[in-house]
């Protein structure tokens, strides 16, 4: 079975994060690396190839400056090879434009499964799964747990709020799976070496049949209108028990109508 | 002149980095505290393959280099020296002496075990009345028929009565001024393992007495040729030396960026104690010392992988780079005041962790012996 696991690269979230005062948008001019988020899909995808006894994994990313750091990251744990959009054209793309994108790079690669998380760690919209899903015309599935592939089916344990939900859809689909389903493997030494000479595919906006129109700042249907900071957590209230503090705590959840 | 490491070097740098802060950093002071080895992360670090780093893939190793196999160490005792040693000891001194004068049958034998991290390797040479001067072994092993009967006892020998503990190669007089290395199984009947020490540091490490008496292993348990063992133990402890000097520069490390970040963020009379020089002075000569140690360390490692004479270098950096950790650890201890005493604060640990690197693997004063040698000095032992 060859599985597609969407890869998102991203500035180091360890180091703080910078915003562009024109574009209001992230800088990226540092190294990017793998989005921890999609270390999980990377793992799912090898243990479902390896359970279904053949077949690849192939990451998909879109990144400017031709970056590659995250992808030898997911390489060395395993994947088999890449395809990497890299295109100045490609500035300014929103969601939309970019899951046009990635799912022109998908359909190249012919999957049975793709895999992408729930949302990245950095843009955080968690549109892209089921953008992808419309643009590519197959089923999706949010926020897997679980997933098993039998008789060309994916199987997917779907996280709710009360528990989880049992889905399943033919194949190709779209699944985006949650951080934990799967214990990420440490890449080894012999996987980073091994990573130095899988391939990656570097292609540009044109070599997948876009158009220059329909992505970048052009394409973009979204627009950011201003950025600011969040409002700081107020200090809780702390309350002493003196024999009724479940009394008091009852009282105040009521008054906030959780219970 | 190229300083920089390979890309993959620093890459598997940050996977031992991440390792170590995921899967170790959160239960040393539990393993410190309660003297456990904690046999589970062991086996973990061996599927991240740290244990077979420099062996061929031929007998389940990485093929890596030296230097990639002290940045592994380094990374470790950046956050945890029990851990570290583990590695340096399960490697330098287990698999090492397999590796490089076992035969290709030995080899075969217990190198994938050691590789894989599930079987570790213990070397034992220290004896309860010398260690510096290993020559004089009390220890005997005579060969009757076809099987080596030994008797005697060695000190202080890492990863030699753990769980997984495969071998122990040991050394002993096999005739007049004749030493040799002879690998002896663990269980093997007239083996005691003795009970663990109560050491000052390195709590989560594994280190016992052991006695012979009359212990029995066949005679091609033999490592190296007959007579060799003293000149062979020399070769592996040249090694040994620069992994230390790695370990020693990962917890001096530790120290620094453990100290800056205290010095910001503690405050006395009005203000960060980084504010005063006597305070921020120590962290810059930390930061000198640590860098310091580090390039005598990666050079003795790059002379070794270049197959250029690195003795002398390996002495250097032993010798710099463990004074300059019990300096790092004592001045740490002190930027932290009393909480520096405490044992919950990790360099209250690392105080107590740091003074066995100036004696094991070769004594500062043995390291000093062998450099003045190297200087052409006719200096006595
Ligand atoms: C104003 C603006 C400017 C931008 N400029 C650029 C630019 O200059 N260059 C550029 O490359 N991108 C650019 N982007 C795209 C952006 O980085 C995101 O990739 C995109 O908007 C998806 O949003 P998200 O991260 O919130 O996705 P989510 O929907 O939160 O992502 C869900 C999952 O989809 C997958 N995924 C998402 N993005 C990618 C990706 N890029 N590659 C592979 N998998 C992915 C991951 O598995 C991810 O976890 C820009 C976006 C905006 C809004
Ligand atoms: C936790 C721990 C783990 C260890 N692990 C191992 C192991 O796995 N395998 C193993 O074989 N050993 C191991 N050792 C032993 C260690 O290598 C020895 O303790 C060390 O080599 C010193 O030997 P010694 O203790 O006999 O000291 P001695 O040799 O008795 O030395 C005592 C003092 O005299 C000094 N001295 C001796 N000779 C001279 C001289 N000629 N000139 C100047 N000064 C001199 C020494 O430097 C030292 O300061 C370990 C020790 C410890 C504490």
């Amino acid at each position: 079975m060859n599985v597609v696991v969407c890869a998102k690269q991203i500035p180091d979230p360890a180091a703080p994060g910078e915003l562009d005062p024109n574009t209001k948008t992230l800088k990226r001019e540092g190294k990017l690396i793998l989005d921890d988020s999609d270390a999980y899909g990377v793992e799912m995808g090898l243990q479902l190839a390896d359970k279904a006894g053949g077949g690849e994994v192939t990451l998909v990313s879109m990144a400017p400056h031709d970056e590659v750091s995250g992808l030898r990251t997911a390489l060395a744990m395993g994947a088999a090879k890449a395809i990497l959009i890299s295109d100045d054209a490609l500035q300014g793309s929103d969601s939309l434009a970019t899951a046009k994108v990635l799912a022109a790079a998908i359909k190249r690669a012919e999957p049975d499964l793709v895999l992408t998380a729930t949302e990245s760690t950095d843009g955080y919209t968690g549109l892209l799964p089921a953008q992808l899903a419309e643009l590519l015309g197959w089923p999706s599935i949010t926020f897997a747990k679980h997933i098993e592939v039998t008789d060309g089916k994916a199987k997917v344990q779907r996280q709710t709020e009360e528990g989880y939900d049992e889905v399943e859809a033919p194949l190709p689909a779209i699944v985006s799976v949650t951080a934990g389903v799967v214990e990420p493997r440490y890449p080894s030494f012999k996987g980073i070496m091994a990573a130095k000479n899988k391939p990656v595919d570097q292609v540009t906006v044109a070599d997948l049949g876009l158009s220059a129109d329909d992505v970048g700042w052009k394409g973009a249907r979204q627009e950011i209108t201003d950025v600011v900071p969040a409002e700081e957590r107020k200090a809780g209230e702390i309350v002493e028990d003196e024999g009724d503090a479940h009394e008091r705590i009852v009282q105040f959840l009521e008054q906030l109508k959780v219970i | 002149m190229q300083l920089d490491l390979t890309p993959e070097q620093e890459d598997f740098r940050k996977v031992v980095r991440d390792f170590a802060e995921r899967e170790i950093a959160p239960y040393t002071e539990e393993w410190d505290r309660t003297h456990t080895f904690p046999v589970d992360t062991v086996l973990a670090m061996g599927e991240l393959g740290l244990f077979g780093l420099p062996f061929p893939e031929e007998y389940g190793g990485s093929g890596a280099d030296f230097t990639t196999l002290c940045l592994a160490i380094e990374e470790l005792a950046r956050v945890d020296s029990s851990m570290a040693i583990t590695l340096e000891a399960g490697v330098g001194l287990g698999a090492n002496p397999v590796f490089r004068f076992g035969t290709e049958e030995q080899r075969q034998r217990w190198l994938p075990d050691l590789c894989a991290g599930r079987a570790l390797g213990a070397f034992g040479l220290t004896e309860p009345h010398g260690g510096s001067d290993a020559g004089a072994t009390a220890t005997r092993a005579t060969l009757d028929g076809d099987e080596w009967v030994i008797d005697g006892s060695k000190a202080f020998i890492t990863n030699s009565g753990t769980p997984i503990t495969s071998i122990i190669t040991v050394t002993a007089a096999s005739g007049p001024g004749e030493i040799s290395a002879i690998v002896v199984p663990a269980g093997t009947p007239g083996l005691v393992v003795e009970p663990p020490y109560r050491k000052m540091g390195w709590h989560a490490s594994d280190t016992h007495g052991l006695v012979f008496d009359g212990c029995r292993v066949p005679a091609e348990n033999l490592l190296g040729e007959r007579g060799q063992g003293f000149r062979n133990f020399l070769a592996i402890l040249d090694d040994g030396r620069v992994a230390i000097a790695a370990l020693a520069v990962g917890l001096a490390q530790a120290c620094l960026e453990q100290s800056i970040a205290y010095a910001k963020e503690r405050k006395a009379f009005g203000g960060p104690i980084g504010r005063y020089q006597g305070v921020a002075f120590k962290c810059a000569d930390l930061a000198v010392g640590v860098e310091n140690a580090r390039a005598l360390t990666y050079k003795a490692a790059w002379l070794k992988d270049e197959g250029r004479p690195f003795k002398q270098a390996a002495a250097m950096a032993k010798l710099y780079a463990t004074e300059l950790a019990v300096t790092a650890t004592r001045e740490a201890t002190q930027i932290f005041g009393g909480y520096g005493f405490i044992d919950e604060t990790p360099v209250a640990r690392f105080y107590r962790d740091a003074k066995i690197l100036e004696i094991g693997e070769g004594t500062s004063e043995v390291q000093r012996l062998v450099i003045s040698r190297e200087l052409g000095l006719p200096v006595e032992t």
